[in-house]
């Protein structure tokens, strides 16, 4: 026979959770990303990713616009990185319609494309320092980005939505001097990088805010679809730059910088690295800019025969994919899809802050490096 | 009567207003500093160089709406931002400004340790704030408060042992005039102490990069979330209050309070037409562009590195600085 032993109470010290509301409206989610953190005392059990806040239907209105159009809600997903959008899109249409496109085209998009990654990594390194509490790198950061928004503003006439490219070229050639603009641009970034790691790399408290936190092994954050820097901070080396040539990029040398840890303080350390190949491709560019048009063939009214394409970029972000569909009679595409990299990296959120503290939240944010226009589309 | 009531009176109603009115103009000089650092201007709208900004920013706080979440604690929301404030005011009573018994309130023989223990009542408005706002960011950085203020608290009051050792004396008069017959600052002889102190300072006074029951990026703006209007600014006044309460302590301390540089050189007595209420405030304003300099370049600790910070090195630093000086004492 067996005697059931009545259980211990409920302990006298009885510990609750705590649930709390992060965002939309909070400082450092980067836009209107809501996290619903439950929390024993400062330390994340357990985080919720809710989003939506921004969202604008733009798959959808991409099906109802004409084949140009679309180029210019590409702008608004990803609205710091704009270039990189419209670059995605326009190939994928080049793709569908098997454009060919003039070599002078593919240079000049490849420079705005890494000129507008540099413009994003500023962006996301000032955000990404704000958040940690070293104040003085956004306001650094954001004086460089104005100088890359005041090149594209004397391309293309924009600062943020630039609409700078067209199925098949550009629509406009760099204006006289530009060049030289951009070259003393690089010149001026690479200076200014060693102000930034003067002020972070070594600093102790910024590797004691960043080593170790969120760590994620390249398995996992391969099975969590993550792509771009958090991918390559655990050591995989994918780059579609290098691995799916677009642009112009098979002409150029770089490398990819790769992490070995996985943690915070990597994909921190890859960003500054970029920063510094993309300054190498653009100066390989601007020394190889070859003459000709800027503009393929490419017939008054885009009708791509009926098929179905999915074309992918390495944006600043990450990869940014287009899947189109054409049902080859109407204007339109019949299906408009995107694989946003911000949306796809913020999967990875909630695994990435399980059993850190409520500071390592925000710090966690700024490293996947989102844009919420991106996430919600 | 006039000299036990209305000197003191008087001497009280100067202080008051000096303290208050260098606290609107350190906010000034924060934000200028600060602009500085991150190649901006700062304020320049109001005034030259933005000067009257220090005048406008609490005209603009006290005319604000004062709001009283329904679901707080009324009178404890009341009292908390009172509560931080007081004490940062009331230890001015013992901080002389010179020599003369006309430089200061009062010079009590226990200075430092009223200092010590009236400053630590402080902590208690944000704790209480935090509370009594019945939100959770608040509560959080009320619980962050209180964790630090403990911490850092035995870590400066253990080094200002030290110090205490070294004068022989607790009153801040005689600490200041121990160094003048020494003819050398304590910052020389108790170069530890001092660092400690500083370091325990910008913790006691939730500064950069100890700013944790703040942190606006984390908490979105900590035990103040819920106050608004003039509550709000007695939160402010109160911190900055207590930056220069810190910085006072360091420079009687370390720095000869109101000593001229080298006070045992002798020829540089001529430095002595500077009178000593001006070397005192400018030595102090050194401090405080320090504490602003460190805000404007560093990152932010975590929590639980803060508290490995104060417990794992702070305090044994503390301890063992304690019994080296003890030693010295007895040795030398």
């Amino acid at each position: 026979m067996t005697v059931s032993v009545p259980r211990a109470s409920v302990s006298a010290f009885d510990t609750n959770e705590l649930v709390i509301n992060m965002g939309p409206q909070h400082p450092s989610t980067h836009g209107v990303l809501r996290i619903i953190l439950r929390l024993d005392g400062e330390r994340v059990i357990d985080a919720d990713c809710v989003i939506g806040y921004v969202h604008r239907g733009i798959e959808k209105l991409c099906e109802n616009r004409d084949w140009t159009h679309i180029i210019l809600l590409t702008d608004r997903m990803d609205y710091v990185a704009a270039a990189t959008n419209n670059l995605g899109y326009v190939e994928a249409v080049e793709k569908l319609m098997q454009i060919e496109v003039p070599r002078r085209a593919r240079y000049l998009r490849t420079i705005l494309a890494e000129l507008q990654r540099i413009a994003s990594h500023c962006l996301w390194l000032g955000t990404h320092a704000m958040d940690i509490g070293a104040m003085t790198v956004l306001l650094y950061t954001f004086r460089e980005r104005e100088f890359v928004l005041d090149l594209f503003e004397e391309y293309c006439g924009a600062r943020l939505t630039y609409n700078a490219m067209r199925v098949g070229g550009l629509p406009l050639d760099i204006p006289p001097g530009w060049d030289a603009k951009v070259r003393t641009f690089c010149d001026l970034m690479e200076s200014k990088l060693g102000d930034y790691e003067q002020l972070l790399t070594n600093n102790r408290i910024w590797l004691q805010r960043t080593r170790d936190v969120g760590v994620i092994s390249g398995d996992e954050a391969i099975g969590l679809g993550l792509c771009g820097p958090p991918l390559r901070g655990s050591g995989v080396s994918r780059d579609l730059r290098k691995d799916e040539p677009n642009a112009a990029y098979d002409e150029f040398e770089f490398d990819i910088p790769l992490g070995t840890r996985g943690d915070t303080y990597d994909r921190y350390l890859i960003r500054m690295e970029e920063f510094r190949q993309s300054i190498r491709i653009v100066r390989q560019a601007l020394d190889g800019i070859p003459e000709g048009p800027i503009m393929g063939k490419v017939p008054r009214l885009l009708k791509p025969p009926a098929g179905e394409t999915y074309h992918a970029i390495e944006s600043p972000k990450g990869e940014l994919g287009y899947f189109l569909v054409s049902d080859g009679k109407s204007t339109n595409p019949y299906r408009f899809r995107v694989r946003p990299p911000s949306f796809c990296n913020l999967q990875g959120l909630k695994r990435l802050v399980k059993g850190h503290l409520v500071a390592d939240v925000v710090a966690l944010i700024g490293t996947i490096d989102i844009v919420l226009g991106e996430v919600d589309r | 009567m006039l000299e036990t009531v209305v000197i003191p009176l008087l001497k009280i109603a100067v202080l008051l207003n000096a303290v208050l009115v260098s606290v609107t103009f350190l906010v000034l000089m924060e934000r200028k500093v600060i602009a500085w650092a991150q190649s901006r201007l700062g304020p320049m709208r109001v005034g030259p160089y933005g000067i009257l900004q220090a005048i406008v920013d609490p005209i603009k706080l006290i005319l604000k709406e004062d709001i009283t979440p329904v679901k707080s604690d009324r009178y404890l929301f009341t009292l908390a931002p009172i509560m931080s404030l007081v004490p940062a005011l009331v230890v001015f009573a013992v901080v002389p400004f010179g020599p003369d018994p006309l430089y200061y309130v009062s010079d009590i023989n226990v200075g430092l340790l009223f200092i010590v223990s009236v400053t630590s009542i402080g902590v208690y408005g944000i704790i209480l704030g935090g509370w009594a706002s019945n939100s959770k960011y608040p509560l959080l950085a009320s619980l962050r408060a209180s964790a630090q203020l403990i911490s850092y608290e035995i870590a400066v009051t253990m080094t200002l042992v030290s110090v205490i050792l070294t004068a022989g004396t607790l009153s801040l008069v005689e600490i200041v005039e121990t160094q003048e017959a020494r003819g050398v600052w304590f910052g020389f002889i108790q170069p530890v102490a001092l660092v400690l102190v500083f370091i325990g300072g910008l913790a006691e006074t939730n500064r950069a990069p100890f700013d944790l029951p703040e942190a606006e990026t984390e908490l979105t703006g900590g035990f103040h979330t819920e106050y608004s209007g003039m509550r709000f600014a007695l939160f402010f006044l109160a911190e900055y209050a207590n930056m220069i309460v810190i910085s006072a302590v360091v420079v009687l301390l370390f720095f000869g309070g109101w000593l001229r540089p080298f006070p045992s050189v002798s020829w540089l007595a001529f430095l002595d037409f500077v009178p000593s209420w001006i070397w005192f405030i400018g030595k102090i304003f050194a401090f405080l562009y320090v504490f602003i300099w460190i805000r404007a370049t560093l990152p932010r600790y975590r929590y639980d590195q803060l508290m490995g910070l104060g417990w794992k090195v702070l305090i044994p630093v503390a301890i063992g600085n304690v019994v080296l000086t003890a030693i010295m004492k007895v040795l030398f």
